[in-house]
């Protein structure tokens, strides 16, 4: 079972209005895979994960999954109006929307909800209004939901965006924990040092792909400036790549800041 | 003594008890669909819907077909072309709205001066009539109103999914264009059997007040959906009752009453409660 290829994108590319996002993406996911994909804003990362979900249809090639895969997805913390009125576990028993009908929350489901808020550090929290809630815990709440649906992919829209440092390594320290429990997972980030360093596999792209590979041959000056359309120093620091934004040292250099 | 036996005088005239019920129903009826236009930000929608359902009412009365035949196909037509317009995001849904709407209205307005036929009936869809309520009516506004609450029951988490987050909806397995389908349907076709009651320049109030006013009272979805069609019902109860005592519009006097609780809501819900309603678009 173990690298059993589950999505694969062939010659894949999608447009908005005419507008090509992404261009001839060959790229594969296996069970297992820990895949982090970067690349600049409008550079097609959620474009791609939309053509994995199936919620945008390609204009060229195709994407094949495996017969009857379960994929969840978490999307950007913003993407909600968190002023809705539910509560976590309402939030959590909607991926049965399917099999279940009743309204009612049956005790197997609260219980199981309860399991995974638990696991999640929302242990009590069930009945909290999603407004209650932290930035760092409406994040975790996503992932919950997503994990009550028994995903054997988990695909995450930014989940590091517009979080605090704390958060961020709780989300990364999760993630790696939910990937050693057998679940694969694709992520997309703009964060190169807080989180894509630090991932096993990491795909670049602008469009298309530039690179796909380990970090430590995919952070690279030449593949970040392909990728960003900017120079970008990488330094090793304790066995894992630091990019330095070069543009940045320049302006603080200009604005007469220390460097 | 006298005062309270004149309570009970209008009791005595069919025309007002068949009134009352369906005002009653109706006022239900909008509540429920009104939390699902209020938390989607389209309160415009029931405004715009019932314009494009008076062009049917007109062109059905002009073609003399069947009013509910030919002015439920066109609703339904209109609610389904807003939906698709909508989603396919070229332009807003205000605007799609807007043009299919105000069209369909425009569309109306011509037929009558071109032919200039039952102005009457016509008077009776813009303002509502309450002598206008028959039998038919009743069955129409009772039937919806049990389709409608079978069907947010049985389809309810689909219909909170794909409210709350319908692209996580859709990756879930609900297929969300048709659940907006199976909303601008009941919507539309809720607007057809109500308006004869309210009156189509009206019915947008009955479909967002309640909603509004249910919010900032409760922070639960599930809770909004039977506060919302009490304060309907309450509302069109009380404001048939009222409106005969003090020979007024039944359908202004349903919708000032439904207003009273919107503002005592707002009085006594404090900051929170006026923060809830402060995130609803359009409202």
């Amino acid at each position: 079972m173990s690298h059993e290829l589950l999505v694969e994108c062939a010659h894949l590319s999608c447009a908005y209005d005419q507008n090509l996002a992404i261009s001839n993406v060959n790229f594969e996911i296996r069970h297992g895979d820990f895949v982090g994909v970067v690349g600049p804003s409008g550079s097609g990362k959620t474009t791609l994960l939309r053509a994995i979900l199936g919620t945008i249809k390609p204009v060229n090639g195709h994407v094949t999954k495996k017969p009857g895969l379960r994929m969840s997805y978490v999307p950007q913390v913003e993407s909600v109006d968190w002023n809705f009125p539910v509560t976590v576990l309402e939030v959590m028993v909607m991926t049965r929307s399917r099999t279940r009908l009743s309204p009612r929350i049956r005790p197997e489901e609260r219980t199981e909800a309860e399991t995974v808020l638990e696991r999640l550090g929302l242990g009590g929290l069930g009945d909290r209004h999603i407004r209650e809630l932290s930035g760092g815990q409406q994040q975790r709440v996503f992932i919950a939901r997503a994990l009550f649906h028994r995903p054997e992919l988990l695909v995450l829209d930014e989940p590091t965006s517009g979080v605090d440092v704390r958060t961020r390594h709780e989300v990364l320290h999760l993630l790696a924990d939910l990937h050693e429990g057998g679940v694969s997972i694709v992520l997309t980030t703009h964060d190169l040092n807080g989180l894509a360093a630090h991932l096993p596999r990491l795909v670049c792209m602008n469009k298309r792909i530039v690179a796909d590979g380990a970090p430590l041959d995919v952070l690279t000056p030449a593949v970040l400036e392909e990728t960003h359309g900017a120079p970008m120093e990488v330094l090793l620091h304790g066995g894992v790549a630091v990019v330095l934004d070069t543009a940045s040292d320049e302006a603080v250099r200009r604005f007469g800041g220390a460097t | 003594m006298s005062t309270v036996a004149g309570i009970w005088t209008p009791y005595q005239f069919d025309f007002f008890t068949n009134g009352l019920l369906v005002a009653t129903l109706a006022g239900a009826l909008c509540g429920v669909l009104g939390v699902f236009v209020v938390l989607r930000g389209m309160s415009y929608i029931g405004h715009g819907l019932s314009h494009a359902v008076f062009g049917g009412a007109a062109a059905s009365a002009v073609m003399a077909v069947n009013f509910f035949l030919g002015a439920g196909i066109w609703g339904v037509g209109s609610g389904l072309l807003i939906g698709r317009i909508a989603r396919r995001r070229i332009i807003g849904a205000d605007a799609a709205i807007g043009v299919v709407t105000t069209a369909s209205f425009a569309l109306g307005l011509a037929l009558i001066n071109r032919y200039g036929q039952a102005r009457k009936s016509i008077e009776a869809v813009l303002f509502g009539s309450i002598l206008g309520v028959d039998s038919a009516d009743i069955v129409a506004v009772a039937l919806m109103s049990v389709a409608t609450a079978a069907t947010v029951v049985l389809a309810y988490r689909r219909l909170l999914f794909a409210t709350f987050d319908p692209e996580v909806a859709e990756v879930s397995g609900v297929r969300v264009p048709r659940v907006e389908a199976l909303l601008m349907v009941m919507l539309s076709l809720t607007i057809l059997v109500t308006m004869r009651v309210i009156g189509t320049l009206l019915i947008s109030a009955m479909l967002v007040i309640p909603a509004s006013t249910a919010r900032m009272l409760t922070n639960s979805f599930s809770r909004m959906l039977w506060l919302s069609p009490l304060i309907g019902a309450v509302a069109g109860f009380l404001g048939m009752n009222i409106s005969y005592h003090l020979d007024l519009s039944a359908s202004a006097t349903v919708i000032l009453v439904a207003t009273v609780f919107f503002v005592a809501s707002y009085a006594v819900s404090g900051v929170r409660g006026r923060a809830r309603i402060a995130h609803l678009h359009h409202v």
